[in-house]
């Protein structure tokens, strides 16, 4: 029987040969941002003998990354935020209405088609927009991102509200619970499984994001992370290794937490877009 | 009654709201200004009709662009999805660590796309030329990032190394769900792995194999961080992708209508190609 075959020692082997691709050009970022010049020289592969922390001391003073970390964080953060409440809010609604009212099917679809629309079609647009409204700033960022991620989000909770049964909120409501509470107290405690899905593609999406600081944003003091690379990256011409220090200082919080919560994040992922 | 269906239309207000705001206007505007000349700046601007539109077709550097993206995202498409098929039923089969080797090879998803692209960047012109020298193979001793016939390449290989992760685990959870009876009894009726593949996993993965293939196909055609990383749409233009165009035309080329002319193209080439490839493999996923 095949639950009792044994190891399959072949493809296990395989299967360790590919991880090499993987590692490898994670171990040249961190060998990389522990050398210095000399050791680079000597050799680009080996394992650094002495270790330059100093790379990390000066790349956190060159790029200022205490403030763009605080606005990654803060951009993250509060796009997660807003997401799980604004995007569960109007597929709840959505989702209990669609099949009686046409105002909700409408506006479904008037959401979901927005997953075939290219970002570009409104970059040019939506830089003007923001400037006339004052919002080149961190929180244009926070309600562009909020939007640009309802599409996917409201596609997958409403397939998954559906799912949950009305007669929770009917016996809700003859308790005299009304809509508003029914939502707060009932529905969006029952969503917490595909809300921490939706919370975790939002954050990653979110924290890597480059397109959307780099039109958006224009005073340095709100760069955020992986703005701060792209614009520094002429300043490290010559010295990779403060830029691979500054590299694994901007990628350092996501693998953080992917280490903690590594099982979750790959589950929420795969929820999320198989559904 | 109306007590309870008040609240269901107040909820949808903030979303429609913002949603109006940031994304059919802009899209409209979008829309709009690719029949004038506007430049991006200023306030006078004239209606031209569709002049954008024709020269767009004239246009080298956009044929270039979409020649360029669709070459790309059609070969990262191809080789993400063997690749991750491939690791999936590695990961799948009877081994030790499994969760563990399934973290590792999930990793460059979490990975910011520009960052991971500079690291690669760093390789192809210094680490790898070192070991092309030092076993003397002419095509990996200079930076294929330079060459012009061979840049796109490096990208490719870049896109395919972070996106096969997400396919990887998207096939994976496919994988799952096929019951293993099935596998018992074929093993009963003494089918061979090849003939276990096509008849029974690859069918039953086939929704998956959907997803996969219009996941990495949209993906590639947006490319962009990539470019900017490696390339930056060089040498000469030859792996600037379409969105690249459009960045750099519309925003320091002073071509705002013209590049709006090309993303609304843009958008209906990405619509129809989404809308043929989910009803083509939708209609095999039947058949079979």
């Amino acid at each position: 029987m095949r639950s009792r075959t044994r190891i399959n020692w072949l493809v296990m082997l395989l299967v360790v040969l590919g991880t090499l691709f993987i590692l490898f050009p994670l171990y040249m970022t961190v060998t990389i941002a522990l050398k210095n010049p000399e050791q680079m020289a000597q050799s680009v592969f080996a394992f650094p003998t002495t270790l330059h922390w100093e790379n990390f001391a000066r790349a956190i003073d060159m790029t200022n990354f205490f403030q763009s970390f605080r606005n990654s964080a803060i951009v993250t953060a509060s796009t997660v935020l807003l997401t799980l409440l604004s995007n569960s809010m109007v597929a709840y609604a959505i989702a209990r209405n669609m099949e009686k009212r046409k105002f909700f099917k409408g506006l479904y679809y008037y959401f979901v088609s927005a997953m075939f629309i290219p970002f570009p079609i409104i970059m040019l647009p939506i830089v003007k927009l923001t400037a006339s409204l004052e919002m080149t700033n961190l929180v244009g960022l926070i309600l562009l991102h909020t939007v640009y991620g309802l599409a996917f989000n409201v596609f997958v909770y409403v397939g998954y509200i559906r799912s949950i049964p009305v007669a929770l909120e009917e016996a809700a409501f003859v308790d005299g619970a009304t809509t508003w509470g029914t939502f707060w107290r009932i529905i969006f405690p029952l969503m917490a499984p595909i809300s921490a899905t939706v919370g975790i593609l939002t954050c990653l999406s979110t924290y890597n994001d480059f397109l959307l600081p780099l039109i958006i944003i224009s005073d340095p003091g709100q760069y955020t992370l992986p703005l701060v690379q792209y614009v520094f990256q002429g300043q490290f011409n010559t010295e990779f290794n403060l830029a691979f220090a500054s590299y694994l200082l901007a990628l350092l919080p996501m693998i953080i937490i992917y280490l903690f919560a590594q099982k979750w994040i790959i589950n929420g992922v795969t929820q999320g877009s198989v559904k | 009654m109306n007590k309870r269906i008040a609240p269901y239309y107040w909820m949808t207000v903030p979303a429609v709201v913002l949603f109006f705001v940031f994304m059919t206007l802009p899209a409209l505007q979008g829309i709009y200004y690719s029949f004038t000349n506007y430049n991006g700046f200023g306030k006078e601007y004239d209606f031209v009709g569709f002049k954008n539109y024709f020269n767009l077709f004239q246009d080298d550097n956009v044929g270039n662009a979409y020649w360029f993206t669709f070459k790309f995202a059609i070969v990262v498409t191809i080789l993400t999805n063997i690749l991750s098929l491939l690791i999936a039923l590695g990961l799948n089969a009877k081994i030790k660590f499994r969760n563990f080797f399934r973290g590792i090879y999930f990793l460059p998803n979490i990975l910011s796309v520009l960052i991971v692209g500079y690291i690669f960047n760093y390789l192809f012109s210094n680490v790898f030329p070192i070991w092309g020298q030092n076993l003397g193979i002419n095509a990996l001793s200079t930076n294929i990032l330079g060459s012009e016939s061979l840049a796109w390449i490096g990208i490719v290989i870049v896109a395919v190394w972070q996106s096969v992760a997400l396919n990887t685990i998207l096939y994976l959870a496919g994988l799952q769900t096929i019951p293993i009876t099935l596998y018992e009894a074929s093993n009963l009726d003494g089918a061979g792995k090849w003939r276990e593949f096509w008849s029974i996993t690859f069918p039953l993965i086939a929704p998956f194999f959907t997803i996969n293939m219009v996941l990495a196909m949209k993906n590639s055609l947006m490319v962009f961080d990539q470019i900017v990383a490696l390339t930056n749409g060089g040498p000469g233009r030859a792996t600037q992708s379409i969105s690249h165009l459009i960045y750099t035309g519309g925003f320091e080329g002073g071509e705002y209508a013209y590049q709006s002319a090309n993303s609304v193209i843009y958008f209906i080439v990405i619509a129809v190609i989404s809308i043929l490839q989910i009803r083509f493999l939708q209609r095999r996923e039947m058949d079979l």
